[in-house]
C-alpha cells in the first residue's frame, strides 16, 4: 500500500495541507487534488516541458518531482502567474503574435520563457530558442513563440 | 451623424479570442473535466507483435484494491459490435474484423487484450501487473516486401496480405519512355512516423442508464462521425448520443479515427453504467496512435533533352499494420500518392501501381497532409535528379514543366480536375522572395571554402475542401457538408454555432470574422461555439483542410440570411422599406444617408420582449441555419511551392536548417496571421518527418523508440525561421473563395529538405533517398561510414 505523508506547501500564495501518497508526482497532485488543471501532462518522463511549474522561484518539471518533496516550499503555476499579472505582457504578446495554437504547451512555455526573461533579459533569438528547447510544441513551429518573447523582452527593457 | 465605417474583418490578422483562456491555463481539455463517480480505465496490451492468447487470467487483477472491473474481449464484445474498415470506392479493399478488445489473438505490439477499470488510475495500473497472460508467439510479418510476397499470411481468413491495390495507366506511357532522351529512376524509402500531439488521445464516456443516453467528451476532430459510430456500435439511438469536444491539444489527423481502446472505454461506460475515462499516456500513444507514411517507392521519369517531362511511372508499396483503420480506411494515403505524384507538371503520360499490405506493426492511417509529403518528395526529388543530368538549373527546369497558370480548368494525367492554380506566379514570387540567384552565387563561393550549402525547391498541389467523393461515395457515414447557425441575441450579440471543430488552428476566430462581416456587427460581438453534437448543426468536423472553405462558407451564407432577417424586423419597426436599410457596425442604418436608425440592441429588445408592438402578421426570425457542401469539383485543389536552405557538415553528417520559404495559394485569406502560422507549424511537422522522426521497429515487430526521449521531434533550437507569402486565387465554387491551408506546410517541406540536402551533396556525387535523413544516412551516402 501507498505510504502517505502529511505535506504542507504554498500553492500560488495559499497554504495547503494534504495527506499525499509518496508516489504521487507534483503535477498529478496539482491537477487531481488541487484542481489546478492549467499545468499539463505531455509525457510523464521529463522531456516535453508541458508540466513546468515554479518551485521556490525555479522552474521544475512537475512530472519529475514528487508532491511530498514540495513540503515547506512555494509552488507557483500558470494560474498563479496569470492572476498576479506577472506575465500579463508575455501573454498579451503571445496572443497578438498567435504564439499558440492548441495551447497545450502554452502554460509550460510561458513559465519557461518568464524564467529566461528574469535570468537574461537581453536574450537573443538564438538564446530564446535555446532556452525553450526543452519545451515541445507540435503546433506552432516555434517561430511565433520566439517572436513574442523577443517583443516582450524589448518592451520590458525599454521600460526598465 | 455619419454611419460608422463598415469593418471588413475578412483579410485582417485579428488575434483569436479563444486563445485567452489557453494562455491563462483556463482551457478545458478532456482530462481537465471533473465528473462525479468517475472511474479510470487502463489497458493490458500485447507485448508481442503477433501472438495467440493461450490463457488470460484476470482474477488476481480483479481482486486488487480499487478495481471495479477487469474485462476481456469476449465480455466486451457483448456491448460493442466489431467493425471492418473498407470503402466501396476503393475497389477490392479488404480488412479483417476488428474488436474493441482483441479476442484470441493480438496482431501488433500494443493491441489491447484486456481492460482494468478502477477508482484511480494508479490503482488500475497496479492491477495491470497482476494480469496473467500466457502467449503463444506467432510469426510476425514486419517487412513490407515479405508481406507482399505472402509467404506468411497474417490473417487466416485471407489468402494473401494485400489490403488494397490499384493500377492506373494512360495510353501512351511506354511510347513516352521509348522516345525519351533521358529516363531517370530512383527508389525512395519513407520511415513510419506519427503525430505526437502534445495532449494524448483522451475520452470520457458517461452513460445514463435511466435515459439510455451516452455523453462522450472526446479529444476529437469529428464529433458527428463519432456520434454515428458510438450509436451504431453500442446500439444506442443516434439522438441519445452526444459527443463533445472542448479544447483539443493538437490533432493533425491523429484524432479523426476510431480507436479500439476508445470504443472499449465507451462500451465500458455502458456496461458499468457510469463515467469512465481513458487518457493515453505517452508510451501507449507511440504504440497505438496511428502511424503513417511507411512507403517504399520506385519512380521513373521520362524527359527530352530540351527539358520537357514526358511521363512518370510509379510503383508504391506501403505497409499499414494488421487492420485497415475504421472508418476512413488505410488505403487513402497510398491512393493519394497515386493521385498526386507528378501533380504540378504538364506531362500527359502516367502509370502507377500501388500495393497496400498488412504487417504486424501498429496501424497506419491518415495523418496531416496524407500522401502529399510522399508524392511531393518523390516527384520533386526525381525532377531535381533529371535537372542535374540535363545540366539545367532546378528552378528553370520546373518553370518549363509547370502547368501554366492560363491552362485551367485542367485535368492532370491521373485524372484530377483542377479549377484554377497559380504555379507560375508562386514560382516567380518564391525566387524573388528567397533571392534565388544570389543564394546560388553564394553557394558556389562557399563551396570553395569547404562550406556545403544546399538549396531545395518543392512545388506541390494539394487536396482541400473535399466533396462527398472523398468518403461519402464509398459508403462512409462521414459528412462533407457543414452547417452554421447564427442567432441574434436580444442584446445585439451574435451567437454562431458551427459543425467544424477547433483544435488550435483558429477556426472559431475566422468564423467570428466572417460572421461579423456577413451580419454587420463588430467581431467582439460574435461568440462562436463548436464541438458539440448536441447543439451545433450536423457536419464533418476538421480534417483534409476543409474548415475554412466549407465551414466558413456556411457561416457566410447563414450570416447573409440573418442580416436580411434583421432588416425585415427593422423595416417593420421603422416602417421603412427594407431596401433602404442596412446593418453596419451593430446598427441599422439608412443606406442613402448612412445615418443610424436603430441599434441592434434596441432591435433585439423589441423583437424578443415587445413583439406585441409589431404587426400581427409579422414574426421575426433571428436565428438562421445554412449548410454548404462543395460539389463542383472533387476537391478544391490548391498549390504552392517551398524552398529550403541548409548546410551539411560533411564530417558529422549533421544538417543545419538555415531558412525556409513557402509561397502558397489557398484562395481567400481570412486571417493572414493564422494562415501563416498554420503553414509554419506544418512546415516544422514536415521537417520532423524528413529529418528525425521515425518509429523504429525490430524485425520481430517491437517498437524500439517509443518514448519522447528516443523518438526525436523538432525542438526550437534546431528549427529555422520561415518566410511565408501568398498568391491569392479564390475558388469560384463558393462565395467566400477560401481553400484549405492547414496541411500545405507539411505537404511540401520534406521534398524541399530532401532536395536541399542532395543539392549540398552534389559535389560529392552523393544522394540520400531514405527519410528521415539522419547524420548516419548522410555519412553513409558520402561513403564515410
Ligand atoms: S509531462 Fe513532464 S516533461 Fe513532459
Ligand atoms: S500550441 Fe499546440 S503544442 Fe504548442
Amino acid at each position: 500500500m501507498d505510504t502517505i505523508i502529511e505535506t504542507t506547501l504554498t500553492i500560488n500564495g495559499e497554504s495547503v495541507t494534504r495527506r499525499i501518497p509518496v508516489r504521487q508526482n507534483l503535477v498529478d497532485f496539482l491537477r487531481e487534488e488541487i484542481g489546478l488543471t492549467g499545468t499539463h501532462i505531455g509525457c510523464e518522463h521529463g522531456v516535453c516541458g508541458a508540466c513546468t511549474v515554479r518551485v521556490d522561484g525555479k522552474i521544475v518539471r512537475g512530472c519529475l518531482m514528487l508532491a511530498v518533496q514540495a513540503d515547506g516550499r512555494n509552488v507557483e503555476t500558470i494560474e498563479g502567474l496569470s492572476d498576479s499579472g506577472e506575465i500579463a505582457d508575455l501573454q498579451d504578446a503571445f496572443h497578438k503574435r498567435n504564439a499558440l495554437q492548441c495551447g497545450f504547451c502554452t502554460p509550460g512555455m510561458l513559465l519557461t520563457v518568464q524564467d529566461l526573461a528574469l535570468q537574461n533579459p537581453q536574450a537573443t533569438r538564438e538564446q530564446i530558442r535555446e532556452h525553450i528547447s526543452g519545451n515541445y510544441c507540435r503546433c506552432t513551429g516555434y517561430q511565433a513563440i520566439v517572436d513574442a518573447v523577443e517583443t516582450t523582452l524589448i518592451a520590458r527593457n525599454s521600460k526598465a | 451623424m455619419n454611419a460608422p465605417a463598415f469593418a471588413n474583418y475578412v483579410g485582417q490578422s485579428i488575434p483569436r479570442a479563444n486563445a485567452r483562456r489557453l494562455l491563462q491555463g483556463r482551457g478545458t481539455y478532456t482530462d481537465d473535466l471533473r465528473v462525479a463517480r468517475l472511474v479510470h480505465v487502463v489497458f493490458f496490451r500485447s507485448p508481442h507483435a503477433h501472438a495467440r492468447i493461450v490463457k488470460l487470467d484476470l482474477a488476481q487483477a480483479r481482486a486488487m484494491p480499487g478495481v471495479i472491473a477487469a474485462i476481456d474481449g469476449v465480455t466486451l464484445a457483448k456491448f460493442c459490435k466489431p467493425w471492418v474498415a473498407v470503402l466501396g470506392h476503393l475497389k477490392g479493399i479488404k480488412s479483417p474484423t476488428q474488436h474493441a478488445i482483441a479476442i484470441d489473438r493480438a496482431c501488433w505490439q500494443g493491441e489491447a487484450v484486456a481492460a482494468i477499470v478502477a477508482q484511480t488510475r494508479a490503482q488500475a495500473e497496479d492491477a495491470l501487473e497482476k494480469i496473467e497472460c500466457e502467449w503463444q508467439p506467432l510469426p510476425a510479418v514486419t517487412d513490407m516486401e515479405a508481406s507482399l510476397a505472402g509467404t506468411q499470411v497474417i490473417h487466416p481468413e485471407f489468402s494473401d496480405n494485400i489490403c488494397f491495390s490499384r493500377e492506373l495507366a494512360t495510353d501512351g506511357v511506354d511510347a513516352a519512355f521509348a522516345k525519351a532522351d533521358l529516363v531517370v529512376e530512383e527508389t525512395y524509402d519513407f520511415g513510419r512516423h506519427t503525430g505526437v500531439t502534445l495532449e494524448g488521445r483522451a475520452l470520457l464516456a458517461d452513460y445514463n442508464a435511466a435515459e439510455n443516453t451516452l455523453t462522450v467528451h472526446q479529444s476529437t476532430q469529428a464529433p458527428h462521425m463519432m456520434q454515428d459510430i458510438f450509436s451504431r456500435h453500442l446500439d444506442i439511438p443516434e439522438g441519445n448520443v452526444r459527443v463533445i469536444a472542448r479544447d483539443v491539444g493538437g490533432s493533425f489527423g491523429i484524432k479523426v479515427h476510431v480507436y479500439a481502446d476508445e470504443m472499449a472505454t465507451a462500451a465500458l461506460a455502458v456496461m458499468l453504467r457510469r463515467p469512465v475515462k481513458f487518457i493515453a499516456d505517452r508510451l501507449e500513444s507511440f504504440l497505438t496512435d496511428i502511424h503513417a507514411r511507411e512507403h517504399k517507392i520506385k519512380l521513373r521519369m521520362a524527359c527530352t533533352k530540351a527539358g520537357e517531362i514526358l511521363a512518370f511511372d510509379l510503383d508504391d508499396l506501403t505497409g499499414i499494420g494488421p487492420y485497415s483503420v475504421y472508418p476512413r480506411t488505410s488505403g487513402i494515403e497510398g491512393n493519394q500518392v497515386v493521385n498526386l505524384t507528378g501533380g504540378p507538371y504538364k506531362h500527359q503520360q502516367y502509370r502507377a501501381k500501388l500495393n497496400v499490405v498488412f504487417t504486424n506493426k501498429n496501424l497506419t492511417c491518415q495523418y496531416r497532409a496524407v500522401g502529399h509529403p510522399i508524392a511531393v518528395a518523390i516527384t520533386e526529388a526525381i525532377v531535381d535528379l533529371a535537372a542535374n543530368k540535363l545540366g539545367l538549373d532546378p528552378a528553370e527546369f520546373r518553370k518549363r514543366n509547370l502547368v501554366p497558370d492560363d491552362a485551367y480548368p485542367y485535368t492532370s494525367a491521373p485524372g484530377m480536375k483542377m479549377e484554377k492554380l497559380s504555379h507560375q506566379q508562386c514560382m516567380d514570387k518564391l525566387l524573388i522572395l528567397m533571392n534565388y540567384s544570389v543564394l546560388r552565387t553564394e553557394q558556389i563561393e562557399l563551396r570553395k571554402r569547404g562550406v556545403y550549402r544546399g538549396i531545395g525547391i518543392a512545388a506541390m498541389i494539394e487536396v482541400t475542401n473535399p466533396s462527398p467523393a472523398f468518403y461519402g461515395v464509398g459508403g462512409a457515414r462521414i459528412s462533407s457538408q457543414d452547417g452554421a447557425t447564427l442567432r441574434l441575441e436580444p442584446t445585439g450579440m451574435v451567437t454562431c454555432l458551427v459543425s467544424v471543430t477547433e483544435q488550435g488552428q483558429g477556426t472559431e476566430a475566422i468564423f467570428a470574422q466572417i460572421a461579423a462581416d456577413a451580419v454587420g456587427v463588430s467581431v467582439d460581438r460574435v461568440r462562436v461555439i463548436t464541438g458539440d453534437t448536441g447543439i451545433t448543426p450536423y457536419g464533418g468536423g476538421t480534417w483534409a483542410s476543409r474548415g475554412a472553405g466549407i465551414g466558413g462558407e456556411a457561416v457566410l451564407q447563414s450570416g447573409k440570411v440573418l442580416r436580411a432577417n434583421i432588416l425585415d424586423v427593422a423595416g417593420v419597426i421603422l416602417q421603412a422599406s427594407r431596401e433602404m436599410l442596412d446593418v453596419r457596425d451593430n446598427h441599422v442604418i439608412d443606406v442613402r444617408t448612412g445615418n443610424v436608425k436603430l441599434s441592434l440592441t434596441e432591435l433585439g429588445r423589441i423583437a424578443y420582449f415587445r413583439p406585441d408592438t409589431l404587426p400581427l402578421d409579422f414574426q421575426s426570425e433571428l436565428m438562421v441555419t445554412r449548410h454548404y457542401t462543395p460539389r463542383g469539383y472533387g476537391f478544391a485543389f490548391t498549390n504552392g511551392i517551398q524552398a529550403s536552405l541548409i548546410e551539411v557538415d560533411i564530417d558529422t553528417g549533421f544538417v543545419k536548417l538555415l531558412k525556409h520559404w513557402c509561397v502558397e495559394d489557398c484562395g481567400t485569406v481570412i486571417n493572414p496571421q493564422l494562415v501563416d502560422e498554420q503553414i509554419r507549424g506544418g512546415i516544422v511537422q514536415g521537417i520532423g518527418g524528413a529529418m528525425t522522426e521515425h518509429c523504429l521497429y525490430s524485425g520481430d515487430g517491437q517498437l524500439q523508440n517509443g518514448t519522447l526521449a528516443d523518438y526525436l521531434v523538432p525542438m526550437a533550437a534546431e528549427m529555422p525561421d520561415m518566410i511565408i507569402d501568398h498568391v491569392i486565387t479564390p475558388t469560384k465554387t463558393s462565395e467566400l473563395g477560401a481553400k484549405g491551408a492547414g496541411e500545405a506546410g507539411t505537404a511540401g517541406a520534406p521534398g524541399a529538405i530532401m532536395n536541399a540536402i542532395n543539392d549540398a551533396l552534389l559535389p560529392f556525387n552523393a544522394r540520400v533517398t531514405a527519410q528521415p535523413f539522419t547524420p548516419e544516412r548522410i555519412l553513409g551516402a558520402l561513403g564515410k561510414i
